[in-house]
């Protein structure tokens, strides 16, 4: 364990070049960060294959840190950058990394559309409530009733699942996770990895600093003990009436379906309607 | 209507036009959104892109579609997207990130009259200096403009290669009228079209910084999956494209910005002159009005008015020298263009000698014609 967490750290961070990060200490985007590199380490991809990019925020900085091609694009936009990458070069591995506000506020709409395209891309989405980067405004998964620094008197507004508008929009694989379950987490961004198609990961984390002083949610190990007090695999869930379930959320593969997959789609029309040869390269257009 | 059968007379519009000078400077992607009167560059491409083993793709609005040219030109493919004045508007976001991460990309704007909704869809060159100074901060651009179909085969090829050397979106300005305008154009040879290419390091990647200062000001220029594993940001970053602080990096990272834009003058600054050696008079256009004040030109002339035509093809930067020799020779210059006079007031601040800049402006969403041009010239004469 010991020896395979030293392997990763010296394989795929920037340590020489971007530390220290500019996260606050216990902020769960560290958890995420480890997550990602442990379920691409055991993958045993080449670090010159993945494409990683973020949008704005404080989870969005994660591709300062890590070392695979990483583009840290504009605030909610990442998902639109990826989308040409992938469609020039389908032989990478493109996964984005977002925020709550980043993917679903500012960039709603591209997330909305990659789903409904079925893209061959993976959505790590840090759902922490709030907009940290800015000072915790309130963001479009912030509960009814909470305290930010713009709702003061409450939240009037309710928040929505960023899961179930992933389903809803026509992502092939949805799971979500915790930074409490750390190996859960794992296993789940593995799975989306591994997954063809718009597969996406939802994950719950803490941002004490910004949201939870304001909602007197503790400090970052008393969020983070809530999550596994709230969090209810989905099989567990299936048993539980509506009421059990309240104030509850559940943890796990939330939709996993075959699909056709749109770059795999486009490569067809490319290799039938191609009118030279020579620039037809198989490898490229592999889509992985 | 192949674009691999050069040699062969064609009768295009200038978006078709566009549409093969960007395959045959080596465009292999599109992302857009539809808007008139730019569609027609999409719907062609469309077809065209996957026969020549490239990608097109329609995107949810032209945020998404700046943003997928970009991805697709930083894993190494030519891209390009097009789109009028309410999409471009949405582009600036974007563009931006174009600039500061300099990344190539080509964005066409076929400019219908604005603000907003504006006159779907006349003609109108009121995003000129929006073009320049669309998006914020301080920024090197390019901005480009077509006055005929065989402009939009050749300028179109132009800013794909100023785009690839110099690591800089380059904006191309057609019109409603050049645009949807049907003439005929002789595609060249393949081999007969020059076509530059963005240059790959040659260091080993331990030793790439993707940013770094060399003797041409344009770093060179890694790609997704070939082995470099950098990072991109549209954070003001150092030499190895990470975010700084440090004043004296931020202010080297501006310089370097626009000192290889500067260094490239030269090449860049492209302007057309017609009848200009006599000339006490001159007009000064771009675009589709460069056809009316040609004919202007001639029949002013034959009056017996020395009067000549200043064609800017390149409209920023701003082609100064090519401007300041024709204030300096002519006792009055008239700018006609089809907007409240933003071309005249950029010819007006370098103007330092006698020479009086009159500004000739139309904004009705109608063409200007060459009879009110030679009525200008003849009122100066
Ligand atoms: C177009 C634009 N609008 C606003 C901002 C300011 N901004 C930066 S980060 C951010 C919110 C980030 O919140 P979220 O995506 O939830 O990520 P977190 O910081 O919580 O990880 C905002 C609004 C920006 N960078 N760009
Ligand atoms: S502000 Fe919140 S999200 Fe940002 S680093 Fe701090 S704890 Fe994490």
């Amino acid at each position: 364990m010991v020896v395979e967490a030293e392997v990763i750290r010296q394989n795929y961070l920037r340590h020489n070049k971007k530390f220290p990060h500019v996260w606050c200490p216990g902020c769960g985007n560290g958890i995420v960060l480890g997550s990602l590199l442990r379920a691409i380490h055991s993958l045993g991809y080449d670090k010159d294959d993945v494409v990683v990019a973020s949008g704005i925020g404080c989870s969005s900085r994660m591709t300062t840190y890590i070392d695979f091609n990483t583009l840290h694009t504009t605030h909610g936009r990442a998902l639109t950058f990826a989308t040409g990458v992938k469609l020039a070069k389908p032989r990478l591995r493109v996964i984005t990394v977002m925020g709550d506000g980043d993917a679903t506020a500012i960039g709603g709409n591209h997330f909305i559309h990659a789903a409904r395209r079925n893209i061959n891309i993976t959505a790590i989405i840090v759902n922490n409530s709030t907009y940290g980067m800015t000072g915790g405004q309130y963001s479009p998964t912030t509960p009814y009733g909470s305290r930010s620094t713009t709702s003061v008197y409450g939240h009037v507004e309710h928040d929505f699942s960023i899961s179930e508008l992933a389903i809803t929009a026509g992502a092939s694989f949805v799971a979500r996770g915790t930074v409490y379950h750390a190996a859960h987490l794992d296993r789940m961004i593995e799975q989306a990895i591994v997954k063809r198609g718009f597969a996406v990961v939802e994950v719950i984390s803490n941002c004490h600093v910004q949201h939870g002083r304001r909602n007197k949610l503790g400090g970052a190990i008393q969020m983070i003990n809530t999550f596994r007090d709230q969090a209810v695999p989905v099989a567990k869930a299936k048993k539980m009436s509506a009421e059990e379930m309240e104030g509850k959320f559940t943890i796990g593969v939330l939709c996993d379906v075959e699909k056709p997959i749109s770059t795999e789609e486009y490569a067809r029309i490319r290799h039938e309607s191609c009118q030279l040869p020579g620039e037809l390269h198989d490898e490229d257009d592999q889509d992985y | 209507m192949d674009p691999r059968k050069p040699g062969e007379r064609l009768l295009l519009q200038g978006n078709e036009a566009i549409v093969y000078g960007a395959l045959a400077a080596g465009c292999r992607f599109y992302a857009g959104y539809p808007i008139t009167p730019a569609s027609e560059i999409a719907e062609l491409l469309s077809v065209k892109l996957p026969q020549v083993n490239g990608t097109f793709i329609q995107m949810e609005d032209e945020i998404a579609s700046m943003g997928a040219i970009i991805g697709a030109s930083l894993a190494g493919v030519k891209s390009m997207t097009a789109t009028s004045g309410p999409g471009f508007s949405l582009m600036q976001e974007n563009l931006g990130y174009a600039c500061i991460a300099e990344v190539p990309c080509v964005v066409v704007n076929v400019m219908r009259g604005g603000p907003s909704t504006g006159l779907p869809t006349n003609v109108a060159q009121g995003d000129v200096l929006m073009a320049r100074w669309g998006t914020h901060g301080d920024h090197p651009i390019i901005v480009l403009a077509v006055s005929s179909v065989s402009d939009c085969f050749s300028i179109t090829v132009k800013a794909f290669n100023l785009s690839e050397k110099y690591r800089v979106p380059v904006i191309l300005l057609s019109d409603e009228v050049v645009a949807h305008t049907r003439e005929c154009i002789t595609l060249p040879q393949t081999e007969q079209v020059r076509v530059v290419d963005r240059i790959a390091p040659k260091t080993p990647p331990e030793w790439y910084k993707p940013y770094a200062t060399n003797n041409r000001g344009v770093p060179d220029m890694a790609i997704f999956g070939d082995g470099y594993h950098h990072h991109v940001t549209g954070l003001v970053h150092d030499e190895w494209g990470f975010p700084t602080q440090n004043p004296k990096e931020i202010e080297g990272f501006h310089n370097r910005l626009h000192d290889k834009i500067t260094k490239g003058f030269p090449e860049i600054m492209m302007t057309k002159t017609f009848d200009m050696a006599d000339a006490d008079i001159c007009v000064i256009t771009y675009g589709c009005v460069s056809r009316a004040a040609r004919m202007a030109v001639k029949n002013a002339r034959e009056h017996g008015v020395k009067v000549g035509l200043v064609q800017l093809v390149t409209l920023f930067p701003f082609p100064r020298k090519a401007i300041d020799s024709a204030l300096r020779q002519c006792k009055a210059a008239i700018v006609s263009e089809l907007n409240m006079g933003q071309m005249s007031r950029e010819v007006n601040r370098v103007n330092q000698y006698d020479c009086r800049v009159i500004k000739h402006s139309r904004y009705d969403g109608q063409m200007i014609t060459p009879d009110e041009i030679t009525k200008q010239i003849l009122s100066c004469a």
